[in-house]
């Protein structure tokens, strides 16, 4: 165990879709957690729901942590693309999990892989000398250094069916998954309990003791196993628990969900789209929910979730609650973005709150909508015809999906207007250890609602004029306040009028809302920077789920001597122009990092400060920057800026 | 305190163009407010783009001018938000049955306990007469190029497909009928439709005000002209589906639906063609997961404590996420 590096890994399963990879990586994450650890898991998958290939990796660390990193210190397979697929992703003195049933399979047999891949493959092996079978491939791996663990894993689920005296066998095949889990931990020498733990924590909700048991049974047998054919294993990382308090566990979607409901969301308005559905199906689960002491008599609170025709629907339906007085929001990602914009145009024309939760995927048009980009700033920023205002948050961790999406219900009810928030598909799909987070940070802001009545009918003005452009809200049905609305141009009273100097008035006030959520929203709230300790070698500016990679990577970039600062732009409208330019004109080469291919923020920091920065950092392959992508190209940069202006990153599986 | 027409009129000029069903179809929907006793302050008009969408602003009521086709939407969100709002819906033909026939649809499958009026007047009127979704298939209004390409939907079929449970006509020159059949649509508990024939006297040079009433087709005995619309309650239709017909008598009703809904030409049926009160409203079906849900809508919940903070007790919620203690 001497030269072990401990509670600092990064594994990795894959498989068919629908074979229960998702369950695997869980109950390792959840292994991890309950060994005190820290995991960051990334999901990445097709457009398909059963037999194409997904892949998870889950890091894991005794301290928390927040991107993705290269390089795989163990990689568990059952089938044999996974092992075709990543095999080349171990790093020497790592190891692979392999059935060795699999091991004769010819690579073109591997009938999921695109035909160029194939040929890919096989020329690599074939420079080495290699055959072309999955033997060749666990050749190639031995002889850069990784460990081979050979698992037979039907005999092993025939001894378990014969222990267990059934003969499903189908049945008693699904634990495949949890063979790989265990066989992991076990060469990981995490002590079994955990495993044990979380195989109850997985399938004890489904009330099935017999899945229970046949789970257990395989964590027995693949951790005694372990035991008897690799002894300690060899391997060069390992896992010890350690002491932690609470910590959640959550995916992106789910930390979105719960920030809504604390910030108030009770009406939720959804057609489903990939990454954002499970978002509103979470809500759904939870519709019931307690209330604090002394809210109520009765301490019930519930959020109403409509699953609607279409995404026109949901913007307009959300509207309609919001005019009645719900804090309503909806959520969906570019395709269903692209049908509410005429709808988000309408809530803007008449001062509506509603917050729309905009998950980017790959685009344009379906593009890749299982993986990552960030190529919708722009549109969120410049979406529906003519000029309405909105505010538009951008989430670039966890907790900050919680309290974006909580501060985004106050935005949309201070200001009277549309609130994008966006949060990009590496975050909506990636689980994390966070601490829970503090939703009494937080006070619930509704801005200038009216209560009570009071009024007599004919005397309320919905957009009375106002020095903030603000006016009095009242919602529909109180007494003494009627009111019009219209998409038209429309007077104090919301009656249709295109008189050019009510144009002109109008027109004014709707814009000087955001010069006043401009001035009332905190710094803190618009940018986030991470200095360097004295004069900065270089800036790093960026947005949305890049940012645990680049604060991870700074770390390795300081270790090599470079000073790196980073800006973390957290609002993009209204844009925190004057915060902006002092952060990167602190001298510091400049470099602009961004999961999309025109740099689009750059763009907009162009625009707004009349800056424009040269270096550019960007990736579009639908694949999330990683820790080590950062700290190269980073290097790369910084050791010649005039030879790097646009450096590609093209990692990934 | 009784309502008049004055009170419930904004007195905003109206821009219809003079003879227009449009002008009908508001006084009939504004008798019938001062007629019922809801609350006033309760009621809601959302409406469409289109000629008829300004509807909204010379009601004096809450005043919806929503977007081309998505007025239900709209109009389901804010009920959804309170159910203790009286939601009436109105469309034109080619906002509701055109651009948004989807919504439509699904909002029959929903069955909220609100009303749609649609100003059906086989045109386009405010883009200038182009054919709508009820326009017949070979007719030419005025300002069609060319005969009509495309058949015509047949909105009393396509709601009694979709799950409407009060689906009524009506036209928009009888005041006493549309009334009432505006006033027996908002009293039904579920999604209502009212289809109301609307002469467009300056696109749709077909069925005119002269059409409808019968003025080519005098009564050879008292050279009256003959109106088309029937009223087919008053020739012995009933249009109720009671919890005691059997699924038969149920489809028997159900093609007779079909089956006098395409009466058109010489006859044109007017009246209430279905109504069912015993398919669970959508506030039911929410009432059946969320037990508080009429009580404390969304719309209407605590969502703040005294001292601003969040009122929900999220940390009971997350336990399920949290590990280690
Ligand atoms: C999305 C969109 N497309 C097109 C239009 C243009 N438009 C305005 S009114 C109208 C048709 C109105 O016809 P109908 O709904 O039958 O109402 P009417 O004017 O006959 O009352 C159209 C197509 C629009 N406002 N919005
Ligand atoms: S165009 Fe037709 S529908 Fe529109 S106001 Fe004139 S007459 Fe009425
Ligand atoms: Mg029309």
């Amino acid at each position: 165990m001497s030269s072990k590096t401990v509670n600092e890994l990064n594994w990795m399963i894959g498989g068919a879709q629908g074979s229960g990879v998702d369950l695997s990586a869980s109950a390792f994450a959840r292994s991890c957690v309950l060994a005190g650890l820290w995991v960051y898991g990334t999901r990445e998958y097709y457009s398909n729901i059963k037999g194409l290939h997904s892949y998870f990796e889950i890091r894991t660390s005794g301290r928390q942590i927040r991107s993705k990193v290269e390089g795989v210190d163990l990689l568990a397979t059952f089938d044999a693309e996974t092992l075709v697929r990543h095999a080349d992703a171990v790093t020497p003195g790592g190891g692979i999990i392999y059935d060795p049933a699999l091991s004769q399979t010819p690579i073109e047999k591997v009938d999921t892989l695109y035909k160029d891949e194939i040929k890919q493959i096989q020329g690599r092996l074939a420079q080495q000398g290699l055959g072309s079978d999955a033997n060749a491939i666990l050749e190639e791996a031995k002889r850069r250094g990784v460990k081979l663990f050979a698992v037979p894993f039907s005999s092993l689920i025939q001894e378990i069916a014969k222990r267990l005296e059934t003969s499903e066998l189908t049945k008693v095949n699904r634990t495949v998954n949890v063979l790989a889990v265990s066989v992991s931990l076990a060469l990981l020498g995490l002590d079994r309990r955990f495993m044990d733990e979380s195989v109850h924590q997985a399938f004890s909700a489904s009330r099935k003791q017999k899945l229970v048991d046949m789970n257990l049974a395989a964590v027995e047998r693949a951790y005694g196993y372990a035991k008897e054919k690799f002894g300690e294993g060899g391997l060069e990382v390992g896992l010890v628990p350690i002491q932690s308090g609470p910590r959640m566990f959550v995916v992106g979607n789910q930390a979105v969900a719960l920030g809504k409901m604390a910030g108030g969301c009770r009406l939720q308005t959804y057609y489903p789209i990939t990454p954002a559905s499970d978002e509103s199906e979470f809500l759904e689960a939870h519709e019931n929910f307690a209330l604090k002491e002394g809210a109520t008599k009765d301490g019930k609170g519930s959020v109403v979730v409509v699953q609607t025709e279409d995404e026109i629907a949901a913007i307009t339906m959300a509207v309609g609650g919001a005019l009645a007085g719900a804090r309503a929001a909806t959520s969906t990602s570019g395709p269903g973005f692209s049908l509410m914009t005429e709808g988000m145009g309408w809530a803007g024309m008449n001062e509506v709150p509603v917050v729309i939760t905009l998950y980017s995927r790959g685009g344009p048009s379906t593009g890749m909508p299982t993986r990552t980009e960030q190529g919708d700033l722009k549109f969120a920023l410049n979406a529906s015809h003519g000029e309405s205002p909105r505010i538009v948050v951008c989430s670039g961790d966890m907790e900050e999906c919680f309290y974006d999406a909580f501060r985004a219900m106050n935005y949309a009810e201070r200001y009277q207007l549309p609130v994008i928030h966006l949060v990009d598909k590496g975050l909506a799909n990636s689980n994390m250890t966070i601490l829970p987070p503090d939703p009494s940070m937080i006070d619930i802001e509704r801005g200038k609602l009216i209560l009570d009545g009071g009024a007599k009918d004919g005397e309320y003005r919905r957009f009375a004029h106002s020095e903030d452009g603000i006016s009095p809200r009242a919602v529909l049905g109180l007494s003494g306040y009627r009111f019009w609305n219209t998409g038209d141009e429309h007077d104090e009273l919301g009656h249709i009028n295109e008189n050019p100097e009510n144009r002109i008035r109008m027109m004014k006030k709707r814009m000087t809302k955001l010069e006043t959520a401009d001035r009332e929203i905190p710094e803190s709230e618009k940018v986030s920077f991470y200095p360097a300790k004295g004069h900065p070698d270089v800036t790093l500016v960026s947005w949305g789920s890049s940012k645990g990679a680049i604060l991870e990577g700074m770390a390795l970039l300081e270790a090599r001597g470079i000073k790196a600062e980073f800006l973390q732009i957290r609002l993009a409208s209204p844009f925190p122009a004057q915060a902006v330019r002092e952060r990167i004109s602190r001298g510091g080469l400049v470099i602009d990092i961004e999961q999309n291919y025109t740099a689009q923020m750059a763009a907009v920091i162009a625009e707004k400060t009349q800056i424009g920065i040269r270096n550019k950092i960007v990736k579009f392959n639908g694949r999330p920057i990683s820790r080590d992508e950062i700290y190269e190209s980073v290097r790369q940069v910084v050791s010649k800026p005039e030879a790097n202006e646009r450096v590609v990153l093209t990692h990934g599986a | 305190m009784a309502l008049k027409l004055a009170d419930v009129r904004t007195d905003l000029h109206n821009d219809w163009c003079s003879g227009c069903g449009d002008f009908g179809i508001e006084a009939s929907l504004q008798m019938a407010l001062t007629e019922m006793s809801v609350d006033i302050h309760r009621v809601v008009i959302f409406s469409g783009i289109g000629c008829h969408g300004k509807i909204a602003h010379w009601t004096n009521t809450f005043g919806i001018h929503t977007l081309h086709g998505r007025t239900l939407p709209f109009a389901q969100g804010a009920k959804l938000a309170n159910p203790g709002l009286e939601v009436i819906a109105i469309g034109g033909d080619g906002d509701g049955y055109g651009i948004g026939a989807g919504h439509f649809v699904h909002s029959g499958r929903r069955n909220l306990d609100m009303t749609y009026i649609v100003h059906d007047n086989g045109v386009y009127g405010l883009t200038k007469g182009q054919a709508s979704p009820t326009q017949r298939l070979g007719e030419q209004t005025k300002s069609l190029p060319q005969p009509n390409i495309n058949s015509a939907v047949n909105p009393i079929m396509l709601a009694l497909a979709a799950g409407y449970t009060f689906i009524a006509r009506s036209y928009a020159f009888d005041n006493r009928h549309l009334k009432e059949t505006i006033k027996r649509a908002v009293a039904h508990r579920g999604m209502a439709l009212v289809d109301v024939l609307q002469p467009c006297p300056t696109y749709n040079d077909i069925e005119t005000k002269a059409f409808y009433s019968g003025e080519d087709r005098p009564d050879p005995a008292t050279h009256r002209p003959a109106p088309r619309c029937y009223d087919i309650e008053k020739s012995g239709y009933n249009p109720l589906i009671t919890k005691e017909m059997t699924p038969e008598d149920v489809d028997k009703k159900t093609l007779e639906v079909i089956k006098i809904s395409n009466e058109w030409g010489d006859r044109i049926p007017i009246g209430v063609f279905y109504q069912n009160g015993n398919v669970p409203t959508y506030e039911d079906r929410i009432m059946g997961r969320i037990p508080t849900y009429l009580e404390q809508p969304p719309a209407k919940q605590v969502i703040q404590l005294q001292d601003r903070k969040s009122a929900a007790d999220l940390p009971r919620l997350w336990k399920e996420l949290t590990i280690g203690s």
